[in-house]
């Protein structure tokens, strides 16, 4: 065949286009997603154009304003009536405004905004000649030990680059669980995950454990989101398209209409459970759920503690939204299906973390097992499929991700000569030295643990009853005995502050600047007003609960 | 004039209060505030009782709404107050008895360095007791039942240093919780069987419930009654608690706090009517105690011990007559009335003679004291006459009564019932005489008697110590007493007791006013004793006749003994109590403790065991699992592939199933 002939096939084959539509945006809808990510651009471009002298104000000040910003769109939005009336699908169907999605946008920003504080915290780590320094490496491509690492180091270098990096990170868990088709919710997975990757490696101390977390982040995180692809493409072959909605409709048979190209497969079952199945596995490897969560306790340990605190807090968040997203818009007519086996991977998430965290003696760590054992109490709240699931979920996000950004603060504010005393052995008599620090710190770990007045025994209520309500009592039963067992180690921890004597040699507690006492001091209060007077939010959570399909 | 029915409590309230809370200043008037109010409730009393008595004989009831106490979804409970004339009784009895023993205790606590405390315990009494009486639902007369053991318990223990005294406001203290946890289960059961407290609507739901219910709910309620009234199996505390100081002795523990468990009793009618096994025990719990008490009043040397034997009987009477149902209410109810007054004067009597006596108790060193105390004497032989049941005065009117319903009751239970009643009769009339003689007559026995030498081995040593003999007779503490009548302030409450105790009877009999007062709410039934009334009454005479004669023979005619001599086995376990607290204690405390010991070894090992077998097998699984984190990438991804393996493989076979 020549050449010739060659061409006349593919210009016979498409119809000369003479026009593409312009997509409908909904700008204003979609703003505070905008808002953040051109914020992020902006502060690349604040890293080329800005002198290194006044990056860090500059950054700090945009990130600020920018996810303030984009919090009081949502807020907007929220008051204009589309979480409930208006909500709808905008952005040609790639994005859905509902309750959920703007109830969990919400609690991301306001995790951001956190997490932006104890980012910009410089008072901690004592001044390197001269300049005050972050939690973050002077000058992250530098080899650790290195002489160019000691001369960035003494140039007074800091990784401004963290604020930008945040802030994509953010835009990306913005859309995560408001994505309603498949590629966009992949995009937005990589959008937040990358910088995240990033974030990780970036320790000023400790580096090469920073890296090693970052690179083991890196690799398993592609692992687990090749999978996530492979099963969205299983679904397309499925069901001829990747919206939420359509796939909703050929599961439930309410489409009868064949794709030519896809008669072979469409309606295929077994594509329909395995590619389900490896979508919730890369929701659940973020979520740290187990057999997916062994990334958990060494990236939690390895990276800088505020990047831990805003990735334990607002990823969860992002993750469970999409996932609540997928099972409750796409999957519910496949539920027979799927819960039970959620059923037994809740109850192995919430039994394996707390029995693993009984024997760790680092609290980064130990923290990180907690945060598995959470992830199980939340996914008990997702199996109920009800209303009352949904309401719960989001709930429990909001009171979790406050808790677990001020206990991370907190680590942040008990050092040695090495930096961070994470040890637990460290923090024996902890009570004694600095009782304020101490009794933060107990109010977190007592609400972690579930304990009454506090927003941790409200959010697992909620939790708990929704599963019970939704005929998923076996699971309420497994979550009660990991709470107790959990208990343990957290009342541990308390003890070991309160109860034992200080060492000679123990940590002392940084004065932190207003920043981080600020992130601290918003968790207590929000964990405090939770837990004593929760109605109000769990209402506005159940009037969040609905998603649009 | 319902809104009146609060000022009852809040007067001796608001005195407790102000005395308690007060602190030193107020200890040269204290105790006149405490009188002062206490007649100010008996004031409000009368005033109410005036207004009751023009008011048509079926709408007497009164009630006031305070306010709602405990809210809670169906759990609906309110302090309201129902003043009717059963009410009224108590309400006239407590003020009145109570402000008579204020004024007396004015003279006997003189000396106390703390009679300030001392009346404001004694209003915060008459503020719980009236509470007991006037509230509307049975949960907040549950408060007034606790607030009077309360009262009780520090009265009791009110001369602290003293060991005795401590022991037994505790003992007391421990039985009576016994019986509260029966009125708490009482109160439980209601709720779950009517769905209220009140007494209105439980009293009128009672034909709804079955009997079995109403059985186990009355069973509770004579629990409770046991415990406050002290009767048997709950009675060792009243012997016991005559270690306080002897106002509190005439007030609580024998005019109106014991009286309690009756007004309970009665109270519930209806429940009791409707539950005829939970009737028969409490004939029989009545029958019982009445015996004891008598027998044991019978071996007491103590004057205060004799009189607390003696306040068990007559208690058991009232008793086994509201076991009787309607046609025994009325009657225990004015037996309750008749006794207050003459138990009263019988205690202020005793009273008075320890405080001429150096706070001797022991009778076997009184003897002969008529004509040293002249006005004693004859108030508290009034009081005597009241109680063996003399023709003509208190007692004779409603103990007969009461020997008759019991006798109406038929059948062979009546004739045991009525037998027993009788028996208990010829007793009392043998144990009060001796009381009687071994004090006022025979040989001066206190001459050249140190007194308060402990010579029984079951009379406490007589270390009473209130301030009498404290300032007025150092000198005579350790040698001879000096006999003299008390001041006015003291004999005055004791002649008002003594014309109580002798018009009283005669007063609500004639015309079968008392009947027709109680009607109304205890509801009455005349009873027809198979021998005839008459008969029943010639009996009582007869028995009380013969006790007399019998003690008179052994006490009157003979000389007694400074030393109590061995006794018959008989007496010396009448002295024992007859083994009532040595039964506790081998069956109770040696059975406690038995019990506590094993389950301490269950614990440790079983419970103990388990937990700490979990705790360490979960610190095993954990150090095990622990290992599977090796640090490793490749194992991770492994790990997370075989989870995605059996994630796909398990939906699949959900499908397959």
């Amino acid at each position: 065949m020549s050449a010739s002939a060659v061409h006349s096939l593919w210009t016979t084959a498409a119809e000369p286009i003479d026009k593409i539509g312009a997509p409908d945006i909904e700008y204003g809808q979609l703003s505070p997603t905008l808002i953040v990510i051109g914020a992020a651009v902006l502060g690349v471009l604040v890293e080329a154009f800005v002198p290194r002298k006044s990056r860090y104000y500059a950054q700090v000040f945009l990130s600020v304003v920018a996810l303030a910003a984009a919090f009081a769109a949502v807020i907007g939005l929220a008051a204009g009536g589309y979480a409930t009336t208006k909500s709808g699908i905008v952005a040609m169907g790639a994005v859905a405004v509902d309750g959920p999605a703007l109830f969990l946008q919400g609690t991301i920003l306001l995790a951001g905004i956190l997490g932006v504080f104890t980012f910009a915290e410089r008072r901690l780590d004592p001044a390197a000649h001269g300049n005050r320094v972050d939690s973050f490496a002077a000058q992250a491509a530098s080899v650790p030990g290195s002489d160019s690492e000691k001369a960035a180091v003494k140039a007074g270098f800091t990784t401004t680059e963290v604020f930008p990096l945040l802030l994509f990170a953010v835009g990306g868990m913005l859309i995560f669980p408001a994505a309603n088709d498949l590629l966009t919710l992949f995009i937005a997975l990589e959008v937040f995950s990358l910088p995240l990757y990033l974030l990780c490696a970036v320790a000023r101390r400790k580096r090469l454990m920073s890296q090693e977390a970052a690179v083991k982040y890196f690799l398993l995180g592609a692992f687990a989101s090749a999978f996530t692809l492979f099963g969205i493409a299983l679904l397309y072959g499925y069901a001829g398209s990747v919206k939420y909605g359509t796939i909703a409709r050929v599961v439930d048979g309410t489409v009868g209409e064949v794709s030519p190209a896809l008669a072979g497969t469409m309606g295929n079952d077994a594509l329909l459970l395995i590619g389900a199945a490896m979508v919730v596995m890369g929701l659940l490897f973020k979520v740290g759920a187990v057999p997916f969560h062994m990334w958990t306790p060494d990236v939690y340990q390895g990276a800088p503690t505020p990047v831990t605190g805003f990735m334990a807090a607002a990823t969860k968040v992002a993750a469970f939204g999409a996932l609540l997203r997928l099972l409750y818009v796409v999957l519910p007519g496949l539920r027979w299906d799927w819960r039970p086996v959620m059923w037994a991977v809740a109850i192995v998430t919430m039994l394996g973390g707390a029995i693993v965290a009984i024997t760790q003696t680092d609290i980064k760590r130990l923290l990180a097992y907690s945060s598995i054992a959470h992830a199980g109490f939340i996914l008990a709240g997702v199996i109920a499929t009800t209303p009352d699931g949904v309401s719960s979920v989001l709930f429990y996000l909001g009171a979790y991700s406050f808790v677990t950004i001020g206990a991370f603060a907190v680590v942040t504010l008990v050092r040695d000569a090495g930096g961070e005393a994470t040890h637990l052995s460290k923090w024996a008599g902890l009570g004694r030295r600095s009782p304020l620090v101490a009794a933060v710190f107990a109010v977190f770990l007592l609400a972690f643990a579930g304990i009454p007045l506090t927003s941790g025994f409200a959010g697992k209520f909620a939790v708990f009853k929704a599963a019970a309500e939704g005929g998923a009592g076996g699971i309420v039963v497994v979550g009660v005995i990991s709470s107790a067992i959990a208990a343990f180690f957290y009342i541990r921890v308390i003890v070991l502050m309160f109860f034992s004597e200080p060492r000679p040699e123990g940590p002392t507690v940084a004065v932190p600047s207003p920043l981080t006492m600020t992130a601290i001091g918003v968790g207590v209060a929000v964990t405090l007003v939770l837990g004593v007077a929760p109605q109000y939010f769990l209402d506005l959570a159940s009037q969040a609960g609905v998603f649009v399909r | 004039m319902e809104n009146l029915i609060a000022l009852l409590i809040a007067a001796p309230l608001l005195g407790a209060a102000v005395l308690l809370c007060g602190g030193r200043r107020l200890d040269a008037v204290g105790h006149w505030i405490g009188t002062v109010l206490a007649a100010a409730s008996f004031v409000v009393g009368v005033v109410l009782f005036a207004d009751m008595l023009g008011k048509d004989p079926e709408n007497r009831a009164m009630h006031q709404f305070l306010f709602s106490w405990i809210p809670v979804g169906g759990f609906q409970a309110d302090v309201a107050f129902q003043l009717d004339q059963l009410s009224m009784t108590f309400v006239l009895l407590i003020t009145g008895v109570g402000s008579l023993i204020h004024v007396y205790s004015i003279g006997y606590m003189e000396h106390d360095e703390r009679r300030r405390r001392f009346f404001g315990y004694l209003n915060l009494f008459l503020a719980a007791m009236l509470l007991l009486v006037l509230a509307d639902n049975y949960l907040l007369l549950y408060v007034g039942w606790e607030g009077v053991g309360l009262a009780s318990y520090l009265l009791i223990g009110f001369w602290q240093h003293k060991p005795s005294a401590a022991t037994a406001a505790k003992k007391a203290f421990l039985v009576n919780r016994v019986g509260d946890v029966g009125l708490s289960i009482a109160i439980m059961l209601m709720f779950t069987t009517f769905g209220t407290f009140a007494f209105g609507p439980v009293l009128e739901a009672t034909g709804e419930a079955t009997e079995g219910k109403l059985t186990a709910i009355g069973l509770m309620l004579l629990l409770a009654a046991c415990g406050k009234s002290a009767q048997v199996p709950l009675q060792s505390w009243l012997g016991d608690a005559m270690e306080g100081p002897t106002p509190v002795s005439a007030l609580i523990h024998a005019a109106t706090m014991v009286t309690a468990g009756v007004y309970l009793i009665v109270r519930s009618a209806d429940i009791f009517n409707a539950a005829p096994d939970a009737q028969l025990v409490t004939t029989v719990v009545g029958a019982v105690t009445l015996l004891f008490g008598a027998i044991v009043g019978c071996a007491k040397d103590d004057i205060k011990k004799a009189l607390a034997g003696s306040t068990m009987s007559q208690i058991g009477y009232m008793v086994l007559a509201a076991g009787l149902g309607p046609i025994g209410y009325v009657f225990a109810i004015m037996h309750l009335v008749t006794h207050g007054f003459f138990k009263a004067g019988l205690f202020l009597g005793a009273g008075s003679v320890m405080h001429g006596m150096n706070d001797e108790v022991d009778m076997r060193k009184y003897g002969g004291l008529r004509t040293y105390m002249p006005i004693t004497f004859i108030t508290f032989g009034l009081g005597y006459l009241a109680i063996i049941g003399f023709p003509g005065l208190s007692g004779f009117f409603s103990k007969d009564k009461i020997i008759e319903a019991a006798f109406a009751k038929g059948g062979t239970e009546g004739w045991i019932l009525g037998g027993v009643a009788l028996l208990g009769a010829a007793i009392t009339a043998f144990y009060m005489t001796r009381v009687m003689l071994m004090t006022f007559f025979g040989e001066e026995r206190w001459r050249n008697q140190p007194t308060a030498s402990p010579a029984e081995p079951d009379v406490e040593p007589a270390a009473e110590h209130h301030g009498a003999a404290a300032s007025d007779h150092v000198a005579a503490a350790t040698g001879e007493p000096h006999p003299h009548e008390s001041p006015r302030v003291m004999t005055i409450p004791m002649i008002v007791l003594a014309v109580g105790s002798v018009f009283a009877g005669g007063f609500f009999s004639i015309g079968d006013r008392f009947i027709h007062w109680l009607e109304p709410v205890t509801g009455h039934a005349h009873g027809h004793p198979p021998i005839g009334a008459a008969a029943v009454t010639a009996s009582t005479v007869a028995v009380m006749v013969l006790g007399v004669g019998l003690a008179w023979l052994q006490y009157g005619r003979r000389p007694v003994p400074v030393v109590a001599p061995r006794g018959s086995l008989l007496t010396r376990a009448a002295r024992r109590d007859l083994y009532q607290d040595d039964f506790n204690h081998v069956v109770l405390v040696r059975g406690g403790e038995h019990l506590t010991r094993s389950l301490v070894y269950v614990d440790h090992t079983l419970v103990d065991g388990v937990v700490n077998g979990t705790a360490a097998g979960m610190g095993g699984l954990s150090g095990r699992l622990r290992r599977i984190q090796n640090g490793y990438a490749r194992s991770y991804a492994v790990s997370m592939f075989g989870g995605a393996a059996i994630l796909i493989a398990a939906t699949l076979l959900m499908r397959a199933v």
